[in-house]
């Protein structure tokens, strides 16, 4: 099984492999959410989802249907 | 002297990279709010003296990560950049960024670079550099990008003037592109779009293919083209994201060169703040108590002003109509449009107030935050965590709140949030809660501490949520409208409000609503007034009529002039409304006065005080002692002989203004923010419908 941004625990960092492009939104790609890119999970928001992220310098929050379209390596 | 000239000027930025207190800066009060013609997205624009003949127009367009809209506000950017024809359509674009996110930041300044017009990138928060660990090569990045830079610090409002020259010397800029999207994505491709559009920036033919949908001003033969290019429109989207990628290619490319960080510390606060206020537990609690403190402040707060307004109008209006000469316009005056004015003003301390608190949550980086924790449970009620701020706001008043949605990005959680946001509470629906709680509740406690009164208007609060929420649960099932999650937020960091920024915010908000909701408000008042005071050929020999009929009996010139009064508005226009709608009521136990009140709800349901206060007060002269609570408790039900308002009708009543839509200028706004009649007529259908069963179900129960 592929390890997504869904996978990592908190505090948990990775480089973004792969995205499936056709299935997030183009302002994640916009904000430098990019292949090669290092991620770190922040936080969980209570109930599981939304993931809060640090990608690119930016912090963001995306739903966890979004986080399991970014294939990454755990760092 | 020479011809005064004008330059128009575009800021563009991310959110959150204070564009808004550059233009500010730039502007100060000399500034105006309007509205995009046909969307309710404001435009701010500014004008900014440079010299005696020139001046600058500067537009602060919507906060945006790139040129590529996923929000109204966002299509905004768009349009304005990609049509010369636009009125806006700028002669320089100041691009705003953030010296600690210059990447990201740099992706909207590439992409407005590709269309070639001149273009100034400022940096903000320069001031902050060497505390977070940054080394910019200016001159280098100016070669690198192609064009001027200019460091600046809005907040403190340095490098401001630097600005301003940049913008009076815009012709010496470069308009040259910086991405090369054309050889490194489909040379073939790119190379027919350049050709079949002579004349235009590639990047903005390409605009045209991408945006196609959002454009309505391609036509003819231009649209044709334009759809050629489209029949893939699979391979349209992954070159969009190629561009992307590509973009960010060239800038990261560049900034290696020129922009060193020095990451030691910085995100320290953040990861306190964070850890308390999204935590699963404390974050709820905190939530819980700042709205529970917003709540306060609106109603406790405000109550002050609002008393002052009430009674300063009803002064005025007496006041008119003692020295004015009695007649047709002084009648107008006194009774149509001075209330009406008042009906409006009124609200403004509350929608302040309000608007004032839900800045400051936004300016901090704490609204974000509510967002990610709200998000999950927002969306099993088919709405999405930025649902949150309309909902709140819908409490002082639906209009800016479901301009508040707007920057929700999914169609349908969007939609949702506008259909259900009504249902909250709004401030116009309190003095009808307060005087028929106050009629029909008693005055004690409960468990000693608790005023009786005090938790039916509590219950009533939690059932306008409540039944938002399951109205979102309901249409989140029923409605098939596609639309696929568009959820991104950025997580901004926190920081004082700037009290500028947040004054102006609380300005606009509330002119916004005076100016949208007020013409509205004010127009119905005037048609409620003519209604009321002409009515059919009984109505114009009012007098005679009851002349005659009271011949007989022995009546003080007060009883009579009582009578008359009554006669009058049971043959107004009016009251031959509420006369003709009586039959339709009844089953939820109201007659006809209770009616005309409905019926003037419309306006504004507030209007449902000051219409049974007509109602029982006209030809009362006896006015200062006798309250219009005090007169609707004496009103006796003539079939029963009891009093009209008792429990089952005051109840009913109460359930009815909860669930039913009676707000036009809520109603115009639905359908300029869905851009059709199609959803302000269902939620007129549907919430009046379930008002009805929910008012007639309580009346049959109770009585």
């Amino acid at each position: 099984m592929k390890t997504t941004i869904a996978n990592l625990k908190v505090g948990e960092k990775g480089v973004i492999e792969d995205i499936a492009l056709e299935n997030i939104p183009l302002t994640l790609l916009e904000m430098g959410c990019l292949p090669g890119i290092d991620v770190e999970l922040l936080q969980i928001a209570p109930l599981n989802d939304p993931y809060y992220i640090r990608v690119n310098g930016s912090y963001l929050a995306i739903r966890k249907e979004t986080a399991q379209q970014i294939t990454i390596s755990k760092l | 002297m020479g011809i005064k000239k004008s330059i128009k000027v575009a800021l563009v930025g991310n959110p959150n990279t204070g564009k808004t207190s550059l233009f500010n800066q730039l502007t100060g009060l000399n500034q105006k709010v309007g509205n995009y013609p046909g969307i309710t997205v404001e435009k701010k624009t500014g004008v900014l003296k440079l010299n005696e003949q020139i001046t600058a127009e500067i537009v602060d367009l919507p906060g945006t990560y790139s040129i590529n809209p996923t929000t109204l506000d966002e299509d905004i950017v768009l349009k304005t950049l990609v049509n010369e024809n636009h009125e806006d359509f700028p002669d320089v674009i100041v691009v705003v960024a953030d010296v600690e996110n210059i990447k990201r930041n740099l992706l909207i300044f590439s992409q407005i670079k590709d269309l070639n017009i001149p273009t100034i990138l400022v940096l903000n928060m320069s001031d902050q550099m060497r505390k977070k660990g940054i080394t910019i090569d200016i001159e280098a990045l100016k070669t690198e990008l192609k064009t001027e830079i200019i460091l600046i610090s809005a907040r403190k409002g340095l490098g401001i003037d630097k600005v301003k020259k940049a913008i009076l010397n815009y012709k010496d800029l470069s308009v040259s592109s910086l991405a090369n999207i054309k050889d490194k994505i489909d040379t073939a491709f790119f190379k027919e779009l350049k050709e079949s559009f002579p004349g235009n920036p590639l990047y903005k033919s390409w605009l045209l293919i991408t945006q196609a949908e959002n454009l309505q001003f391609i036509s003819g033969k231009e649209r044709k083209l334009v759809n050629s290019f489209r029949k893939d429109i699979e391979k349209i989207n992954r070159y969009q994201h190629k561009e992307t990628i590509l973009r960010y290619k060239t800038i990261n490319e560049i900034l290696k060169k020129t922009y060193k960080l020095d990451r030691t510390q910085g995100t320290d606060l953040r990861s306190k703040l964070d850890k308390i206020l999204t935590h699963k537990i404390w974050g709820y609690v905190i939530f819980a108590l700042i709205l529970f403190v917003i709540f306060q402040s609106v109603f406790d707060w405000a109550s002050v002003p609002m008393d002052f307004i009430d009674e300063s109008f009803a002064s005025l209006s007496s006041w008119t109509k003692t020295v004015m000469p009695p007649g047709m316009f002084t009648d107008l005056l006194s009774e149509g449009i001075i209330p009406g004015i008042g009906g409006i003003v009124i609200f403004i301390p509350q929608i302040a107030i309000l608007f004032l608190f839900v800045a400051i949550l936004e300016e901090t980086g704490y609204m974000s935050r509510v967002v990610f924790l709200m998000d999950k449970i927002m969306r099993r009620y088919g709405m999405s965590g930025k649902s949150v701020v309309p909902l709140i706001s819908g409490t002082a008043c639906a209009i800016p709140a479901i301009m508040a949605a707007r920057n929700i990005s999914g169609w349908k959680e969007r939609l949702i949030t506008i259909l259900v946001t009504p249902f909250t509470t709004c401030s116009a629906r309190l003095p009808v809660y307060a005087i028929i709680i106050a009629l029909i509740i008693p005055q004690q406690r409960v468990l000693g501490i608790f005023s009786l009164q005090g938790l039916t208007l509590l219950s009533l609060y939690t059932l306008g949520f409540v039944s938002a929420l399951v109205a979102g649960y309901v249409l989140h099932k029923v409605l098939k409208v596609k639309s696929r999650s568009l959820f991104v937020i950025e997580m901004p960091d926190y920081k004082l409000p700037s009290i500028k920024n947040t004054a102006i915010t609380v300005l606009e908000k509330t002119k916004a609503f005076v100016f949208g909701a007020g013409k509205i408000i004010l127009a119905i008042s005037i048609i409620l007034w003519f209604l009321a005071s002409n009515g059919s050929s009984d109505f114009n020999n009012a007098e005679e009529i009851v002349k005659k009929e009271t011949k007989n009996s022995d009546l003080s010139r007060e009883e009579f002039n009582q009578q008359l009064a009554t006669y009058k508005l049971e043959n107004s226009y009016i009251g031959m409304m509420g006369k003709a709608i009586e039959p339709v009521i009844k089953p939820l136990g109201y007659d006809w006065k209770i009616g005309i009140a409905l019926v003037s709800s419309f306006a504004a349901r507030e209007v449902f005080v000051g219409t049974l206060a007509t109602i029982y007060s006209v030809g009362d002269d006896d006015e200062n002692n006798t309250t219009i609570k005090q007169r609707m408790a004496a009103e006796i039900n003539p079939k029963t002989g009891g009093k009209l308002f008792n429990f089952p009708v005051g109840m009913s009543l109460l359930v009815f203004y909860a669930f039913a839509m009676q707000c036009m200028s809520t109603l115009a706004i639905v359908k300029k923010e869905t851009n059709s009649w199609k959803w302000p007529l269902f939620q007129l259908i549907s919430m009046g419908i379930l008002a009805y069963i929910a008012a007639f179900a309580t009346y049959s129960y109770l009585s």
